[in-house]
């Protein structure tokens, strides 16, 4: 098995158990921080396998927009876990992310620093940013306009939502003391 | 190709059904949009998978335009979150059974 072979391994391995971890959790941020782990450990397996834009917008728009984005919901609401952690817990809860998350740097170091001899064959496969980009935009340029008009929708739908949300909201306390 | 496309898959597959239990099984409005990000991502990898085995970018054209559905609907998904939870005061689906409350 080759270098990159066995990081794919190591890689696969980290996704499937964060992703079980964070599925599993009562603790929604938990959840959330786990599976931030898992898409760090995929955009590492998308440069891996040779798209680097991809990977790039991985932990731009999933790790850093979706994932933030729920915590920031799960802190606005301020939902409860009802769970207090003692120091015997407290080891349990913390290895599991400690070792993930190591395990996840040593792939990307070694991803990085590489030994110039088996690099080889990843350039072959490379598909360079500029690349791709001038590809989606010359072949796919009708997509890239439905998925701008889609993001519009959502954000007016989002904004609507919003909007008719403080007025229910009102009205459901009024009618019935704020409980349902 | 490092790994065979079967292996790219089998992975994607897992990630897949593991989204796919997850929103069907749990009962945390969160967890299930979680559930639907999982899903979403496993979608991603097969087709980076499958753009190197034909070494076409068509399959990385692909994944950006699920990240791009990916947000928009979770904007969405979370605005209605907030209003379930403005509403009623609970995450839980099973409060929300009824179309008209």
């Amino acid at each position: 098995m080759t270098l990159y072979g066995a990081i794919f391994y190591l890689l696969a391995a980290i996704i499937l158990a964060a992703t079980a971890l964070a599925l599993t959790r009562r603790a929604l941020m938990h959840a959330v921080v786990y599976l931030v782990n898992a898409f760090f450990a995929t955009a590492m397996l998308f440069y891996l396998l040779g798209a680097p834009l991809p990977a790039a917008f991985e932990v731009i728009i999933y790790a850093g927009a979706i994932m933030v984005l729920f915590l920031f919901i799960i802190m606005l609401m301020g939902v409860k876990d009802g769970r207090d952690m003692d120091a015997k817990k407290a080891l349990a809860v913390w290895l599991p992310p400690v070792f993930l998350g190591a395990a996840t740097l040593a792939a990307g170091w070694v991803l990085i620093t590489a030994p110039a001899g088996a690099k080889e064959a990843l350039p072959m496969a490379r598909a360079t940013p500029a690349e791709l980009g001038r590809f989606v935009f010359d072949r796919y340029w009708l997509g890239v306009e439905a998925v701008s008009f889609l993001l519009f929708a959502g954000l007016a739908g989002a904004l609507f939502l919003g909007k008719s949300g403080d007025e229910a909201g009102k009205t459901a306390k009024d009618g019935q003391g704020g409980a349902a | 190709m490092i790994v065979p496309l079967e292996h790219i898959l089998l992975l994607a597959f897992i990630l897949f059904l593991m989204g796919a239990v997850c929103a069907l099984a749990r009962r945390n409005l969160v967890m299930i949009l979680l559930g639907l990000e999982v899903m979403l991502n496993a979608a991603g990898i097969a087709f980076v998978g499958a753009s190197l085995r034909w070494m076409e970018m068509d399959g990385q054209a692909f994944v950006l335009f699920i990240m791009g559905v990916a947000a928009a609907e979770i904007a969405v998904g979370l605005a209605l979150l907030v209003y379930c939870w403005r509403r009623s005061g609970s995450l839980d689906v099973n409060v929300f059974s009824r179309l008209k409350g």
